[in-house]
């Protein structure tokens, strides 16, 4: 691996304990050589095809558009993939992966819990042994995800140390890896993580905006305006974001989770409050105290509540290229209960971050103008959460 | 690669004066603020009377990923006491006027060094008497800026070599290294086991083909026999976790519990 392997400008590298390091390194060349062969991508094409249920629809949200009063949005529907959510995507490549290298246990964190379905799926369909860990606030929060987990044959381990949450999850996942990782892969669930991870990830979730942007162009014979997706590690964001990069007219917006208010300290706004730091592997916004220590996040959606985010998106919001703004705990709810009455689509409280964004955005400008949203996950694994602050 | 020569410390001393058929010297591991926010420099002196050959002193960080759950404990708790790098440094720097002259090397993780600033943290850290600096999350490819700059300002840097290292690796690794190699001897985090791996031994013969410098072979030793067992394989032999346990056992009498345990682990039961 050479000094700058794996950056973005100044951010990310590989900040990890020696052991790591080759490992690292074998999971770099085996990618590189797996995206080389024709018969790898023909395969990872295949099974996103025929088992995720890709190629997934982009959707004219029509009377939120009007209820909006400017620009028409479109929502990229990764909740319609299976296990609802774009977690999928990353989880499959990663697999397929894990199998060419002749890795037979499978490691993940999992903060909501949809990336730990999801790796426990793909795991399931592979016949390969599968261990997540999740904090132990997050597994009261989401406990069908556990159910679910348990289901599909993964063992799912409560991790107790700080402070329970996404963090420490992955914390421990690294830690499992470090002492086993001759046979073990570790699927990371977001763009975060190590070099090759970040490249790796948005590579595999790429899938999204290239889609995305060819459905725009076949239906509109135009690229969008604004395009829109929810950060919290970014995944989701960065496979958006990618396909649109060049497209300098295109304006690109990522939405942090305000929690309850960037002005309270109880967020999970790395990129908007945060300071650039170690966490996890890659130097990248981060949110710490004074003397380097992580803080404790805020969102109401366990995917979002994370102190650190991918690399790529911290040389992005230095470069000007994709603009950071946040969403507040409140305003995805009401984003949240808006989309499920007027589209009768239930969004994951994720990605009603992004929706609330949009429709800000797209109240400003033209009635011809497009906001394309990345409609990250489908909301059931939400349902208590919401009620819990419904008022009714 | 790093331009700077390795300064000469106290890591240096106290190694050429051990006899080379001896076994290996004692480098016991201490959370800074743990078990009381004030008790690091008692405790490294405890290991100084306890026939230590120099010392570790961990600081601690919210996130340490290269940590099983005592240390883990430790530094949670020690975080809890108030602890921070700028503490530590004034803790040591009363450790070394109260009469501390073994070696002295801090373990800590990157991102509270680089929240410290880099280079103000090497001078700092020289002026306070430590002399080395062990980072788990600097690996050789990420470490150049960190090491020049400790290296400047008259500190040791101990890298971390693996049972996963392979052998061309290890060779530029030790060729940039100073005071010691810390060669861990598991493919794991750290934390006691009851046997030394049988891959332990194995690679501290492989360091020794790839450099000259002192080995100190750290994580999972937890008795004198383990120690022993080293003689002619390593020069030193870090012991953490135990130590920890026992310190966590009787918090009352830690700088006791250290000394005694020192001993212990040097001379027999």
């Amino acid at each position: 691996m050479g000094q700058h392997a794996g950056r973005f400008g100044e951010y990310g590298g590989a900040y990890v304990p020696e052991t790591l390091v080759p490992a690292l390194a074998e999971l770099e060349q085996g990618m590189d050589d797996a995206f080389a062969d024709t018969a790898f991508n023909a395969d990872l094409a295949s099974w996103l095809r025929d088992y995720a249920g890709r190629p997934t629809p982009v959707t004219h949200a029509r009377r939120l558009s009007q209820e909006t009063g400017g620009a028409q949005i479109l929502l990229k529907r990764e909740d319609l993939l299976h296990t609802g959510a774009h977690k999928l995507n990353n989880v499959l490549g990663q697999v397929l992966l894990a199998v060419r290298l002749g890795k037979r246990r499978i490691i993940a964190e999992t903060g909501a819990g949809q990336h730990g379905v999801a790796t426990a799926t793909a795991c399931a369909c592979f016949g390969l042994r599968c261990v997540v860990y999740m904090g132990s606030e997050d597994m009261r929060r989401q406990a069908l995800n556990v159910y679910k987990m348990r289901l599909l044959g993964a063992e799912v381990v409560a991790v107790e140390s700080g402070t329970a949450t996404l963090k420490d999850a992955t914390n421990e996942a690294i830690r499992d890896w470090v002492s086993h990782v001759r046979d073990t892969h570790y699927v990371i669930g977001s763009a975060v993580g190590p070099h090759p991870y970040p490249t790796l990830v948005r590579r595999l979730q790429r899938v999204i905006g290239d889609e995305a942007r060819a459905q725009c162009l076949e239906r509109l014979e135009r690229l969008p305006h604004v395009v829109v997706a929810c950060v919290g590690g970014g995944s989701n964001a960065i496979g958006m974001f990618a396909a649109f990069l060049d497209d300098a007219a295109v304006e690109l917006v990522g939405v942090e989770a305000a929690g309850r208010g960037l002005d309270t300290g109880a967020h999970a706004a790395p990129l908007s409050r945060g300071r650039p730091g170690v966490l996890h592997g890659a130097h990248s916004y981060l949110m710490q105290d004074g003397a380097g220590q992580v803080l404790g996040t805020h969102s109401i959606s366990a995917g979002l509540d994370y102190p650190g985010v991918g690399p790529e998106h911290s040389a992005l919001r230095d470069s000007g290229r994709v603009r950071y703004v946040s969403a507040t705990d409140e305003q995805a709810l009401a984003a949240f209960h808006r989309l499920s009455q007027l589209e009768g689509i239930i969004p994951a409280l994720e990605s009603a971050h992004a929706l609330h964004a949009a429709a800000e955005l797209a109240a400003s400008r033209d009635a011809e103008d497009v906001v394309l949203v990345c409609l990250s996950g489908r909301g059931d694994k939400d349902i208590d959460t919401v009620r819990e602050h419904d008022p009714a | 690669m790093s331009i700077r020569v390795a300064p000469r410390t106290r890591f240096d001393d106290a190694f050429s004066a051990r006899d080379a058929g001896a076994p290996p010297g004692l480098i016991p591991y201490i959370t800074a603020g743990f078990p009381h926010r004030d008790a690091t420099a008692v405790l490294l002196r405890a290991a100084q009377d306890g026939g230590a050959l120099a010392v570790e002193t961990g600081i601690p960080f919210s996130d340490p990923l290269a940590d099983g759950p005592t240390i883990q404990r430790a530094g949670w708790r020690a975080l809890q006491n108030g602890m921070t790098l700028q503490l530590a440094l004034e803790q040591v720097a009363a450790a070394r006027a109260a009469g501390l002259e073994i070696p002295v090397a801090a373990m800590t993780y990157v991102n509270p060094v680089l929240a410290y600033g880099r280079d103000r943290f090497m001078r700092d850290a020289h002026a306070a008497g430590l002399d080395g600096l062990i980072v788990p999350d600097l690996p050789f490819d990420e470490a150049d800026s960190v090491r020049d700059a400790a290296h400047g300002a008259g500190l040791a840097f101990i890298p971390l070599i693996a049972p996963t290292t392979p052998d061309e690796r290890m060779r530029r690794i030790a060729a940039s290294a100073s005071g010691f190699v810390y060669c861990v001897s598991v493919t794991g985090v750290t934390g006691a086991r009851s046997a030394l791996p049988d891959e332990a031994l194995a690679l501290l013969d492989r360091v020794r083909a790839a450099t000259p410098l002192p080995r100190a072979l750290g994580f999972g030793l937890s008795r004198h026999e383990h120690v022993q067992a080293l003689r002619g394989h390593a020069e030193a032999a870090v012991v953490g976790s135990a130590l920890i346990d026992a310190v966590e056992r009787a918090p009352q009498d830690a700088a006791g519990v250290v000394e005694r345990f020192c001993e212990s682990l040097i001379q027999g039961p």
